[in-house]
């Protein structure tokens, strides 16, 4: 490390000045409020957490101190001066550095490439990807972080890319790091590692910002936490001083159910029997490698895991729209797996629904209206027809039934789906979905993006059709809502199911071990040795 | 074929390859930062008719060929504007600038000639002529050699060099500077570019003015060095057959010269169909040769290159996360 | 939040972009030393001031009714066909593969045996490009714009080596026989004591065109196969969760477009000249293109801007007869529409926006206001 930054660090400890104020910051986008004077005090050398549900302004806030947008009215003031962050390359002198959620890397890029990328040290390449080789050493000495300069992004792990976004902030002298949500992607494991990191970053002076909405993360990591609410920040704590029940209020407003009620279940027969499933995927690589596992009637399967072990291609082949090979039985009778066009259709008539992972994608079509959407993927379905033609009157009158029902709001089956909040769009697939009766329920991150009051319908809803006598499999990344959820857990990792478990008999740590790839058998022994 | 047609062959091939080469690199600027561009055929007419006009007005042909840049960089900006300022749909305003230039040169040609929609013929210094380079008229009569160096590498015009030279200068721009890295990674994630405080804007718009001063140079090619004047759509699809080259070279500036030579050679075996005769003994219709380019471009689009991959951020607006 | 009610977003947006294209046109025209003012005064009255005059307007319309149709129904499908031009010219060779060689009795069955012929010629020229594209990713564009170069040259070879008739230096077939002749407009309202010039072209394929309109609008908003096409266009993941094959759906579509440009040859072909001739649809087919986006792809728009470019040809014929302005002018009117209602519609969408959100911010501060 250079004198410079050493007597900067010392210069920063000695001061008592925040390393980051915001007074009265405030932005607006058209109508919507986005941030409504904010005020925050960062201390440096310590880990701050920012915690929120989705659309509360978070995302915003640290964009604006990012240089991305500028504030309608409000300063920031860093190491006790103000500043003016007109756009990233201010923020980036200004020693701050952020870690995105969705990463800010060029995928068929080196490692290297990806590090210097703006922050060149003159006209040509080659000298500017020596020095960085050279920074990159101290820096893997400094921190701890090991990465493999010449790698392509696109072949190393998700772990590893967050490894080179933070390389990149500190290669560029950043101070101050912001990281917004980064263990989205992570195994438990993995998570564990990058809180060390940032532990030790802690250590050397750097200040750093959690933007998370993961309750247990804020309680173990951080020092102090503020909480947002629909623009405001409502609250700023010292994390020992409070608990996630707090925050959680603090978060929503009112007293949250951290919990479901639910009876135990009611099993009836097998209903989807699967064997041997394996899923290849374009690139000729193995996603699903032979999975096996059963799902009865009146029970909730679920199916922990890190995003990206093969869970979303479970989905898809079970829904009808991914080949695969091996035996899957709904009902006893086979399912085809090899549809040459898509085969959705077929998968509807024989009873199976599903609510996927992602809503916005697939799920709905954004510029439908909620009525069309209520027939989507149930288009062919004779109620909805007039001999020929669709009968768009009766499509309507079902959608207002079912918004009531749903209580989705506004319930105005003319208004397009992308008016509608996270939440409601949810419940309309839901709705749709449901409400077929089906005989296999398929779910996937049902409350991704959902605020904490829809959150709690939706879970009742679902077991609701599990009390019914239905199946239901779900697949989710939040290991809270699996543990609330599921009747027996699954957990995959790498395409496989690394094991079976039953919710009262087991806890995250256990799942975490299994969902990072630990066999059955040691992470059973792990879990009792501890 | 004997040898002295094969280098007769060559040497068409390659003064036919030029403003495909020249058309082609000006797309590669232009996809590798994430514009796709199916103007390219406008914005080399454009630049033809410009350029000749210029030159018959000036008795310049290089007067005449800042015009046709300058026609060329014109429309390139309109592409620009409407694709990265408005964040329009980038393929209709290909298509637009091709219907714009077609429309405008005979317009301007008309108004400016009055010779139904062309420009005079080019004389003397408003042409660009070929280059004899040194020693090629002394080794001539060498066997092999001779006819090689004389026939198919001297006696080009200049504009022949510029765009085989421009080959390895397109290399080391991309592969080699500050300015080529962050182009090829603002095609192919923005937002890394963005979030590293570099202009996204900037960028692309540095790669549409380079695309345009290409097209620009493929354009005036076409009508004061391999045809001596401009006529009514002289560029006859030829923007189009450089984005097949394009793909085909899956973005590559090395790959783009040979693909370019190979359509060229195309383009040249078109006048010799006794060449064609005489290797598959069947005549071949005049009709089919003529379109044989464009089926070419469709069996490259078909067969081999059906899964290249573009730059990933390719055609598609850039708009802040929020 | 839709900041702009759907009445601005529908016609205000489509009627600015037209008026910027036409304003900038009106600059050409002056820059080439023309009267615009003079130039549109012509351009009315040749094609509305006459039922000659209108006669060839409907004629051009309805060329770009079924040409507009083709790029519409694409769109939808987020597909950018631009191959009208080769399918129609395919259309062409089945309107006269049809009328030479069947014996027809009555027109009313030698439009249907037509009709049936260039659709079908027209969708096997879209099919070939949009198989491409569905199972090699070959780019629609550069393929259909291909084909485009393509079908000129097929065109020209069956008509100089199989199709022209001995002893006819023409590149073109014979003329077609008389059963096979459309009547005309005035053919169609005299009986009904309506005076119709008998000279114009507009022909009774102008009823096929609109029977078209009204059927395309039904197949896009009344049916599963519309619901599917417009479900596939917006959002291609979606279509595959919800069953829908996209290879079916991108073949079907084109299938249509391209039949939908094909049976434009009955309204030129069969219609008007009453033989094939080269290049018979002189750039019909890049005009849909333009009336597709004039008209948002909603059939009812199409219908209207086919009416308008139908306006604008007619008129710039009249131009180019009796002034010194040529009729690429009418191309780069077209050029000017698609780049508004195209690629810069967001130039005239976003201060619009702006002005309909300050427009309600001073509506809701003063309700406030009034409120106290």
């Amino acid at each position: 490390m250079s004198d410079e930054t050493t007597a900067k660090r010392q210069a920063t400890a000695a001061s008592t000045a925040p390393a980051i104020e915001l007074k009265g910051i405030s932005k607006a986008f058209g109508p919507v409020q986005a941030n409504k004077d904010i005020s925050i005090r960062v201390m440096p050398g310590t880990i701050h957490g920012i915690i929120g549900e989705n659309g509360a302004g978070k995302s915003t806030l640290m964009s604006i101190l990012y240089g991305f947008y500028k504030a309608d009215k409000g300063e920031v003031w860093i190491n006790g001066s103000k500043t003016e962050i007109p756009d990233s390359q201010a923020a980036i002198a200004a020693g701050i550095g952020m870690v995105f959620q969705h990463f800010k890397l060029v995928e068929n890029f080196t490692v290297l490439e990806n590090i210097i990328l703006g922050a060149e040290d003159g006209r040509l390449l080659k000298p500017s990807l020596a020095k960085a080789r050279r920074s990159l050493v101290e820096l893997a000495n400094d921190y701890g972080l090991n990465v493999d300069p010449d790698a392509l992004i696109q072949d190393i792990g998700v772990g590893m890319q967050q490894r080179v976004e933070i390389l990149k902030a500190l290669y560029r002298q950043a101070d101050i790091l912001i990281l917004d949500e980064p263990t989205g992607v992570l195994t438990p494991a993995e998570a564990d590692q990058l809180f060390r990191i940032l532990d030790r970053l802690k250590s050397e002076g750097k200040t750093i910002i959690l933007i998370t909405h993961k309750l247990r993360e804020i309680m173990e990591t951080t020092d102090t936490v503020s909480v947002m609410r629909r623009g405001e920040m409502t609250a700023t704590v010292k994390t020992a001083d409070t608990s996630p029940a707090e925050l959680a209020e603090l978060m929503v407003g009112r007293k949250v159910l951290l919990r479901v009620d639910k009876n135990p279940p009611t099993l009836g027969d097998v209903v989807l029997d699967v064997k041997g499933l394996k899923v290849v995927d374009d690139k000729g690589v193995e996603r699903l490698r032979g999975i096996d596992l059963q799902v009865r009637a009146g029970e909730i399967l679920g199916i922990a895991g890190v995003a990206g072990n093969g869970q979303s291609e479970l989905l898809e082949v079970l829904g009808g729209y991914a080949d695969g090979t091996g035996e899957v039985r709904l009902n006893g009778a086979p399912l085809d797996l090899t549809g040459r066009l898509s085969d959705g259709q077929s998968r509807r008539r024989r009873g199976i629904a599903h609510v996927p992972e992602d809503r916005q994608r697939e799920g709905l079509i954004m510029e439908y209206q909620a009525w069309e959407n209520t027939a989507f993927g149930y288009h062919h379905d004779p109620e909805y027809r007039a001999g020929v033609l669709m009968n768009n009157a009766a499509i309507r009158d079902d959608t207002a039934e079912k918004m009531e029902r749903f209580d989705v709001r506004p319930p105005n089956p003319k208004l397009a789906a992308k008016n509608f909040s996270g939440g409601n769009q949810q419940k309309i697939v839901l709705a749709r979905e449901i409400e077929r009766n089906p005989d296999l329920l398929l779910i996937g991150q049902p409350t991704r993006g959902v605020d904490i009051g829809a959150i709690e319908f939706i879970h009742q809803q679902i077991v609701a059709l599990r009390d019914q006598g239905k199946a239901i499999l779900l697949v989710s990344v939040e290991l809270e809502e699996i543990l609330a959820l599921s009747d027996r857990i699954a957990v995959m990792f790498d395409g496989q199911v690394m094991g079976e478990r039953l919710p009262d008999q087991t806890d995250e740590k256990e799942l975490g071990l299994l969902m990072a790839g630990i066999t059955d058998t040691d992470a059973a022994a792990a879990a009792k040795g501890t | 074929m004997d040898y002295l047609t094969l280098i007769q062959l060559l040497d068409s091939s390659l003064r036919l390859a030029t403003p495909l080469l020249l058309a082609c690199l000006a797309g590669l600027f232009s996809e590798r930062a994430g514009i796709f561009d199916i103007g390219l055929e406008g914005k080399m007419l454009a630049a033809a008719f410009f350029s000749a006009a210029v030159a018959s007005l000036t008795g310049s042909v290089w007067i005449g060929l800042l015009a046709g840049i300058g026609a060329s960089l014109a429309l390139a900006a309109l592409h620009g504007i409407a694709s990265i300022t408005f964040r329009g749909n980038q393929l209709i305003s290909g298509v637009a600038i091709n219907f714009l230039a077609a429309g405008m040169t005979v317009l301007i040609a008309q108004s400016w000639f009055k010779q139904g929609g062309r420009t005079p013929s080019l004389m003397g210094g408003a042409r660009f002529e070929g280059i004899t380079l040194p020693g090629a008229d002394a080794i001539a009569d060498v066997p092999f050699i001779g006819p090689l160096y004389s026939e198919l590498i001297s006696g080009h015009s200049i504009l022949v060099y510029m765009a085989l030279a421009a080959v390895p200068l397109t290399w080391w721009l991309l592969y080699r500077t500050r300015f080529g890295l962050r182009l090829r990674a603002v095609g192919e994630n923005p937002a890394s570019v963005d979030t590293a405080g570099v202009s996204v804007v900037g960028l692309r718009y540095a790669a549409v003015a380079i695309c345009g001063v290409l097209c620009g140079i493929a354009g005036a090619y076409l009508s004061t060095a391999l045809q001596a004047g401009f006529v009514k759509d002289m560029s006859a699809g030829r923007g189009f057959i450089a984005l097949a080259a394009l793909i085909f070279a899956k973005w590559r500036p090395w790959y783009a010269l040979w693909a370019t030579l190979l359509f060229g050679l195309f383009g040249a075996l078109e006048t010799r169909p006794d060449v064609i005769e005489s290797i598959i003994g069947m005549k071949v219709q005049a009709q089919f040769l003529g379109a044989l380019p464009y089926i070419m471009t469709v069996v490259i689009l078909a067969g081999f290159v059906g899964k290249a991959i573009p730059p990933r951020a390719g055609g598609e607006p850039y708009v802040k996360e929020r | 939040m839709d900041v702009m009610p759907k009445w601005a977003e529908v016609v205000l947006v489509p009627l600015i972009s037209l008026l910027l294209a036409g304003i900038i046109s009106a600059l050409v025209v002056l820059a080439i030393g023309e009267d615009p003012v003079a130039a549109a005064k012509l351009m009315v009255t040749g094609a509305l001031g006459s039922t000659y005059g209108w006669g060839y307007t409907l004629y051009y319309a309805t060329n770009f009714m079924f040409t507009g149709l083709a790029v519409a129904i694409a769109f939808h499908a987020r597909l950018f066909n631009i191959g009208g031009e080769g399918q129609a010219m395919l259309g062409g060779l089945g309107v006269a593969l049809a009328c030479l060689y069947i014996p027809w009795p009555h027109w009313s069955l030698a439009l249907v045996g037509a009709a049936v012929m260039a659709g079908l010629f027209g969708a096997v020229w879209a099919a070939i490009p949009a198989w491409l594209q569905a199972k090699r990713g070959s780019h629609i564009v550069i393929t259909t714009i291909m084909f485009n170069f393509i079908a000129a040259a097929l065109l020209n070879y069956t008509l100089v080596n199989m199709l022209r008739p001995k002893g006819s230096m023409d590149p073109a077939t014979a003329r077609f026989p008389e059963a096979t002749n459309l009547p005309t407009l005035h053919d169609l309202l005299s009986p009904l004591g309506i005076e119709f010039s008998k000279a114009a072209p507009a022909n009774v394929s102008l009823l096929l065109a609109i029977a078209a309109c009204i059927g395309l609008w039904v197949l896009i908003w009344r049916t599963r196969l519309g619901y599917e096409i417009r479900a596939y266009g917006h959002s291609e993941s979606a279509a595959k969760y919800a069953g829908i094959s996209p290879f079916k759906i991108t073949m079907i579509a084109m299938i249509i477009s391209g039949a939908l440009a094909g049976l434009m040859a009955t309204n030129n072909v069969m219609g008007e000249a009453e033989r094939l001739v080269l290049n018979s649809t002189e750039g019909a087919g890049f005009i849909g293109i333009a009336v597709a986006l004039m008209g948002r792809s909603h059939p009812l728009g199409v219908f209207i801007a086919a009416i308008l470019f139908g306006f604008l040809y007619q008129g710039g014929a009249e131009l180019a007869l009796w002034t010194s302005i040529p009729r690429e002018l009418i191309v780069v009117i077209q050029a000017l529409v698609i780049l508004f209602t195209g690629a810069l519609d967001n130039m005239v969408r976003m201060p619009l926006e702006k002005l309909f959100l300050a427009l309600r911010r001073a509506r809701t501060s003063k309700e406030a206001g009034a409120a106290d």
